[in-house]
């Protein structure tokens, strides 16, 4: 953290009990050439403003930040946020306008993370200033910002009017809602996309007669906006405008707007709809949702646009179900993207359905979609099993899982496989061990001599989280025998697996199973002829070694390491000595 | 230009006046930023060089003074790189340059090689922080017991600084040569086009891309188009426009669908039989296309013709101009030395009145719509010096020819005129020739 320039550190300690020193260099580093360093002056720049004191800090420092705007962005947003922690530091409440000037410049930058900080400053030390203050100083800063030449800072200034209307007199709430509604006509899209965004946020301050009169004008404004970015941005704002206004308008103010927005010519503005959905519905009550929602949303599970009929898909949960399930059937039929979609939130309806209805409308479309040609559809399906489980058993589905995992297991595609191993502990967790031991044992071992790597690392890890699961007994009978075998077999990628694998399951499998079974067969591996098989023996023996018991790591471990310690091969040698240093062999 | 292009004068010519011309300075793109004020070059060696207008002067003999493009900032956009993995090299010439509309102080462009978009930053800076704690005026260290009070730098005027800084890099999305960029009247995305993907861009997005037009076929084998140009709409934001090597142009409607490969519109002009030849092909695919500024009409430019297409007619052209009729009869001889594979730009005036397009020789051509008057004229050292007027100059095929009269066969074919570009609001031209930049205005008064 404390990084400094050489010189200067060294001075610092020859001269310890100068307190000006560490400042004077924290000051100069503010304009250092390392922008890490700028960036950790900035960071301490209440250290700068204690030791200037509060009247130095407003005549001196900040008109010096006012111009530090060509800065690179993390310095600027650093600043950014400093800036609004700063009112002790410039004097308390009374002095805390003195923040405006660099926050406005910071407010016009072209980064927008710089800017949308800048605004969250702003925001914070408005609640700092006093009635009068924020009429004096905020409220015109605020009005420069929106008239601004720049669309920069009128974008900043939307994001300010929420803030200081509430405590403004009547004659400034009218100018406020002025230059709202000017920025909400603005030329650039820019500056409406983010009036648009920020419509939600004002019309929360605004007496409710002025969201009737002006906010909903606006909102049908922006809604019906050429750019269809700034129409999407309108639907957010629906939500909070359907919150503050009174059932009965509803009706008449919002919904017209919405349905519009639902058939939307652009596939960007329905996609919101169908995103904003949950929230929609819960804004406008369950009446409307039932007459007007709910169509709409049918028809969004039919989009011509797979991004909107996945949207829609994912929001399936939670809906009335009984209206849902003939057009969730319906997606069968449609695209895979949508129908992966689907398939990650269809298992966690069952727990909304109850077991009847789960067995009745959602086991067929379950069993339809584990045999859907695209692998991504089944795994979904399969990843989000243990929701059915709770609901039905997984005994109902594991007729048609084992087919469908078993085409997972072989899938031309390693991240597919991969993906499926990933399931494998949970799988075997629901299935149970008999199952297991019957059908999917043999593709857990399968996958131990794969050709990719990433499959054979996989298979290992979850061969350790099944000896977890089903005990050391399990893992004596039915695994270890298997993986102990391969240690002669002639590819040595094999033989090397074999040592994966005991690295992984010593521990799980306990002190015993591992110097009566393993340790044999891993000494026995070191006369292996391949050097890579030797270096893992050591590297093997070093992992396992904390499992073993002091005997058999003097007798049997440490000669063996030794005679590799003078292995040919460098690597050997390497991981060999750097066994010996970490056992407790001496 | 009420095209009295015979009067023009030559306002500023041979700004990038070298005796010796390297590859490198050769200019590849010019482009006028959204208020004229601004002219950007880009170059083979991977250079941007921005010119600035001067400001306008009232001077005392009422004669307005026209304010003259000067250097501004003179920067390197991309170097040479080496693609390790398909062991290729990377050229750092600048394909195209966009300007994006004035969003503060600072002025920003995208410039495009190959491979990589880059988003610049032109800014200037007039003040400087001065004094230090631990050094004194001339930089010596100061004894650190002498410092017994905290100096806090105070910002002092200076030279006008013009900095350019490289703000974004959007890289590796392009298995092909990007061959333009335009940036949406949204001034939130753009697209980056190569021979046969668009790709949508957030500006403020680097690290991803939406794919949204792949004419891609499974099997390379049966690829029979590709794409030559791409552009966006200057006021629908959901609409772009993508030109074919097979002439055709397609209009598409982002709203529709989050992957354009359906078009809503398609221009093509059919095929005369009568003109048919082994050179069709080649001479009917698209270099250019640009839509007019008030979004009505397309503009294309082939090998021969620039063509004018009204966006409600998608079977046949509303206006068809020819460029160079006279090479007719040497398209062989064209496709010998590669010449008929030269990308011809083209350029709508402010009003939409005139379209200005390239040929050989250093000829450059302008086409008045209204008035159906053609010019050709001539961007050459030797026959101009500043504040002359221009000259029409006029080619004859074989047989006599008149005084002033060029004949076919002594144009020289190595001095072509690729990239041109128009002021937004004025007549003023500028005209790229090998390593040379000429800008042209109307004459005054």
């Amino acid at each position: 953290e404390e990084k400094r320039a050489g010189p200067a550190s060294t001075l610092y300690c020859a001269d310890g009990d100068d307190s000006l020193y560490p400042i004077a260099v924290l000051i100069d580093e503010l304009r250092n050439e390392d922008v890490q360093l700028r960036l950790n002056s900035i960071k301490k720049l209440s250290t700068i403003a204690l030791a200037l004191g509060v009247e130095r800090t407003r005549t001196e420092l900040l008109p010096f930040l006012t111009d530090t705007i060509y800065d690179e962005d993390e310095v600027l947003l650093a600043l950014a946020e400093q800036l609004g922690n700063f009112t002790m530091l410039v004097g308390g409440p009374e002095y805390v306008h003195c923040l405006l000037p660099p926050l406005e410049s910071l407010a016009t930058v072209e980064e927008t993370v710089v800017r949308d900080k800048a605004v969250e400053s702003l925001r914070k030390i408005s609640q700092e200033h006093s009635p009068v203050d924020l009429e004096v100083h905020f409220e015109p800063l605020v009005k420069r910002l929106a008239s601004g030449d720049w669309f920069t800072s009128r974008t900043s200034a939307c994001g300010l009017f929420s803030v200081c209307y509430p405590r403004v007199s009547s004659t400034v709430k009218a100018e406020i809602r002025q230059h709202f509604r000017t920025l909400c006509s603005d030329d650039t899209p820019m500056v409406r996309r983010a009036a648009a965004s920020k419509l939600g946020e004002f019309a929360k301050v605004l007496e409710l007669d002025y969201v009737k009169s002006d906010i909903i004008s606006l909102f049908t404004a922006l809604a019906s906006d050429e750019q269809d970015s700034v129409r999407l941005l309108a639907v957010e704002a629906c939500v909070s405008i359907a919150t503050l206004l009174p059932q009965e308008d509803l009706e008449t103010l919002v919904m017209p707007t919405l349905r519009q927005a639902a058939e939307d010519k652009s596939w960007r503005v329905r996609y919101m709809v169908a995103d904003k959905f949950s929230e929609l519905q819960k804004a406008v009550g369950p009446e409307i949702t039932k007459n007007d929602l709910v169509p709409a949303f049918q028809n969004l599970l039919k989009d011509c646009e797979a991004e909107v009929r996945a949207a829609a898909a994912n929001k399936v949960k939670g809906k009335r179900l009984n209206i849902m399930l003939p057009f969730i059937r319906l997606i069968q039929y449609t695209n895979q993207h949508v129908k992966s979609a689907l398939a990650s939130v269809i298992m966690g309806l069952s727990t909304i359905l109850g077991k009847d209805n789960t067995i009745e409308h959602l086991l067929p479309l379950f069993l339809a979609q584990l045999k859907d040609e695209c692998p991504e559809v089944r795994l979904n399906i399969i990843s989000n099993l243990d929701c059915v489980n709770e609901v039905i058993g997984i005994r109902q589905l594991s007729q048609s899982l084992l087919p469908a995992i078993v085409e997972l297991a072989e899938d031309a595609k390693w991240r597919v496989r991969l993906a499926i191993i990933e399931y494998m502990p949970l799988l075997a967790g629901q299935l149970g061990v008999e199952f297991f031991d019957e059908k999917l044992n043999t593709l857990c071992m399968a996958w131990l001599i794969d050709h990719v790597y990433a499959i054979r690392e996989a298979a290992t890890c979850n061969l350790m989280k099944l000896v977890e699961k089903f005990g050391a007994e399990w893992a004596q009978n039915t695994i270890v025998p298997k993986v102990l075998g391969m240690a002669n077999d002639p590819n040595y990628l094999h033989r090397m697996t074999t040592l994966f694998c005991i690295n992984a399951l010593s521990e799980a499998c306990g002190q015993e199973i591992t110097t009566k079974q393993m340790l044999p067969v891993v000494l026995k591996m070191s006369n292996d002829q391949v050097a890579n098989v030797r270096f893992n023996v050591a590297k093997s023996l070093q992992k396992i070694g904390p499992v073993l018991d002091n005997n058999a790591l003097q007798t049997e471990v440490k000669p063996v390491l030794e005679k590799l310690a003078s292995d040919q091969d460098m690597d050997v040698k390497y991981f060999a000595q750097e066994a010996i240093s970490v056992l407790p062999l001496a | 230009m009420e095209e009295e292009s015979d009067t023009r004068k030559i306002n500023n010519s041979f700004l990038r006046d070298h005796n010796y011309a390297t590859e490198a300075d050769i200019i590849s793109t010019v482009e006028f930023n959204s208020s004229g004020e601004l002219l950007a070059t880009g170059d083979k060696g991977g250079r941007v060089v921005v010119f600035q207008r001067e400001q306008e002067v009232e001077n005392a003999n009422n004669s307005q003074r026209r304010g003259e493009y000067n250097v501004y900032s003179t920067f390197q956009s991309h170097e040479p790189e080496f693609d390790y993995l398909k062991s290729l090299e990377i050229e750092e010439k600048i394909n195209k340059i966009k300007w994006l509309p004035q969003q503060n102080a600072a002025y920003f462009l995208l410039s495009t090689n190959d491979k990589t978009v880059k988003l610049w930053k032109i800014s200037e800076r007039d003040k400087r922080p001065e004094g230090y704690n631990l050094k004194d005026e001339d930089g010596r260290i100061r004894d650190p017991s002498t410092i017994t009070s905290l100096r806090v730098p105070v910002l002092q005027p200076m030279d006008l600084m013009v900095e350019a800084t490289a703000r974004r890099v959007f890289s590796n999305a392009h298995t092909y040569h990007i061959n333009s960029i335009s940036v949406n009247s949204d001034h939130q995305t753009y697209i980056s086009t190569d021979d046969l993907q668009v790709n949508l861009w957030n500006l403020e997005i680097t690290n991803r891309s939406f794919n949204i037009v792949d004419i891609k076929p499974a099997n390379m084998e049966e690829l029979t188009e590709v794409i030559t140009s791409a552009e966006f709409h200057p006021q629908q934001c959901h609409t772009f426009a993508y030109s074919s090597s097979k002439g055709s142009i397609r209009l598409c409607d982002m709203r529709q669908a989050a992957l354009c490969d359906r078009h809503c519109k398609y221009f093509e002009e059919p095929e005369d039989p009568s003109t048919r030849s082994f050179f069709s092909e080649i001479i009917s695919s698209i270099s250019d296309v640009k839509f007019s500024h008030n979004g009505r009409y397309l503009m294309t430019r082939d090998y021969l013709t620039v063509k004018v297409w009204d966006l409600q007619m998608e079977n046949k052209p509303l206006e068809t101009y020819q460029v160079h009729d006279y090479l007719r009869g040497k398209l062989c001889s064209l496709y010998e030395n590669d010449c008929i594979f030269d990308k011809f730009e083209c350029v709508w005036n402010g009003s939409d009145s005139v379209i200005m397009t390239g040929s050989y020789n250093n000829f450059f051509r302008m086409f008045d719509r209204n008035t159906k008057r053609d010019v050709t004229l001539e961007a050459s050292r030797e026959n101009s010096k500043p504040r002359a007027i221009l000259k029409p100059r006029k080619v004859c095929i074989g047989g006599k020819r008149r005084k002033d009269e060029i004949s076919v066969d002594s144009l020289d074919f190595s001095k072509k005129i690729l990239h041109t570009t128009w002021h937004p609001h004025e007549n003023i031209i500028a005209v790229a020739a090998t390593n040379n930049l000429y800008i042209f205005q109307d004459k005054v008064n």
